[in-house]
């Protein structure tokens, strides 16, 4: 048994590195594209190089961080709004037939509203501070946890709510120590697709209106003509969006140790 | 008061799904320390009988009482083992043992654990979570849980049928071993006759429908026994005919029910087609 639990470990920390061929290659095929053979004119397609320069130099005066910090702090604001909301309501939901009448059609309503068309009415309502970029990400970020959190909770195991009963659970007991525990693993995905979402949000949304942020660096690479500006921006947000899910899945690890299913994908 | 003795006494329980009575006015009792299995042909509300003593279901007549005091839905008096050992995944295997304790008592329960554990056979288990353990370990492990919340009497539902032969014969001998120890009550349901005589004092017979208990065999075979003693080829005899498997086929699920039977649960009616969390 431990030894099964000591393959099973291994199969999923083996040879991480196998993880970064792909961008390896994409790299030297790049380099070989525009350094080497010169098949693209540098303001479509700068070289790896000319690229790295620009992020260095954008590093280098403070202008990435100062995007960067923005951007983050969007996405983390919008993230944490949109999925408290989403929890408490997905709870209800979950739990009760009444609140699922009540309050789940009006969800999916809203739900199938194409995002971008809030816009519009965000900017109107809110300006072009940071109110509304948040609201944006907020809406996207709360409808994977509230579907994921509803779907845990119902397919809470029959069995196992019997086995409660059997050991005295009253109905609190049964949501709390039965119910919740076996929709961790659905919350957690639900959260991982939600941040996810939080980034496509935040871009879309300082696509349209920012000063700063990583969306308006592209928007100011296109406006300026400069494409290793945007490749730098498109590299850091694919650092970012990869960085954060790694740390909701540690999280995910250590709340839910349990689950197998967390460790996949 | 002559059933002042009986550690478990169902009085006149019955039960009815809709208009089908799975049985009616049905008595059983088991005295303190005794073992006592319940065996009949499936679907004839052996099951059902059983859960209505733990609690799990309410009869629609009749009562249930331990110890000579009144049942009222699941109680700690009543310990219940699963067909499957049904751990809950999210919980190391200590914590669930304990999860039947009190709060207060599940924070340091240290000592219990390990002594339950060395009783059930696996010292050093505590850490692990339910999906390292093989089914025979994880059926430890819920009779463990069972028997954490000290029940008068432990009602077991089919518990080893879902383990390898070899398996269920360790755990049959692990049971007994366990009763031997601590004078555990224990009422059985099985549908294998050598199980039923190898661990009981007595055996139940329930046919019919609506279901009655038609014959009782009294294993008077001194402990520890021999799996192949002679006597035992008799009884089986008699359980066989009183079983009279070779009259009119017993009822189907359906009939009983008036539904077809869930695979994943054969102990309850289907999930509903829409969602549910299925809390009482």
């Amino acid at each position: 048994m431990t030894g099964a639990a000591a393959s099973h470990g291994a199969r999923h920390r083996a040879r991480p590195w196998l993880g970064g061929l792909v961008p390896l290659l994409i790299v030297l095929a790049w380099f070989a594209a525009t350094s080497l053979y010169h098949r693209f004119p540098p303001h479509q397609l700068p070289s790896p190089g000319q690229v790295g320069a620009t992020a260095w130099q954008l590093a280098a005066d403070g202008e990435l961080s100062r995007h960067v910090l923005a951007s983050v702090g969007r996405v983390l604001a919008g993230f944490a709004l949109g999925a408290s909301l989403a929890l408490v309501l997905g709870t209800l939901v979950g739990l009760s037939r009444t609140a699922e009448a009540i309050i789940d059609p009006t969800l999916q309503l809203a739900r199938n509203v194409p995002s971008l068309a809030w816009v519009p009415f965000l900017l109107l309502w809110m300006g072009i501070d940071e109110a509304p970029k948040i609201t944006l990400i907020a809406i996207g970020a709360a409808f994977p946890v509230y579907l994921n959190l509803v779907a845990g909770i119902r397919q809470t195991d029959r069995a196992l709510i019997e086995v409660g009963r059997a050991y005295g659970m009253g109905r609190v007991d049964l949501v709390r120590r039965i119910v919740l525990p076996s929709a961790y693993p659905y919350l957690l995905t639900g959260l991982r697709i939600a941040i996810g979402q939080s980034w496509l949000f935040l871009v879309a949304a300082e696509l349209i209106a920012s000063t700063r942020g990583l969306g308006f660096l592209l928007i100011d690479g296109e406006n300026t003509a400069r494409p290793n500006i945007m490749l730098v921006g498109i590299l850091v947000l694919a650092v970012l969006g990869k960085l954060s899910d790694t740390a909701l899945r540690g999280l995910a690890r250590r709340v839910a140790p349990w689950s197998d299913g967390l460790e996949a994908r | 008061m002559s059933h002042a003795s009986a550690a478990l006494r169902a009085d006149r329980v019955t039960r009815r799904f809709g208009d089908q009575v799975v049985f009616q006015e049905l008595s059983l009792e088991v005295r303190r320390s005794e073992i006592v299995s319940l065996i009949g042909p499936s679907g004839c509300g052996k099951s059902t009988l059983l859960r209505v003593i733990a609690g799990l279901e309410r009869g629609d007549a009749g009562r249930v009482e331990i110890d000579g005091r009144e049942l009222r839905g699941p109680d700690r008096a009543v310990g219940f083992m699963f067909q499957e050992p049904r751990l809950l995944p999210w919980l190391t295997v200590r914590d669930n043992i304990v999860l039947g304790l009190p709060r207060a008592g599940r924070r340091d329960a240290g000592g219990l654990v390990d002594r339950l554990l060395a009783q059930v056979q696996l010292e050093g288990a505590a850490p692990l979570w339910p999906r390292q353990l093989s089914g025979g370990m994880a059926q430890r492990v819920a009779l463990a849980r069972c028997l954490a919340i000290e029940p008068s009497v432990v009602v077991l539902d089919e518990p080893f049928s879902a383990v390898d032969a070899l398996t269920r014969m360790v755990l049959q001998d692990l049971l007994l071993a366990i009763a031997r120890r601590t004078g555990l009550t224990m009422l059985l349901v099985t549908h294998d006759l050598d199980e039923a005589l190898y661990l009981s004092d007595r055996v139940v017979v329930m046919t019919g429908r609506p279901a009655t208990l038609t014959e009782t065999v009294t294993v008077a075979l001194p402990r520890p026994r021999n799996r192949r003693a002679p006597e035992l080829a008799a009884w089986r005899g008699d359980l066989l005919e009183a079983l009279d498997l070779t009259g009119a086929a017993s009822p189907t699920w359906h009939e009983i029910h008036g539904h077809d039977l869930d695979p994943r649960y054969p102990n309850h009616p289907p999930p509903t087609p829409s969602f549910s969390s299925g809390l009482p």
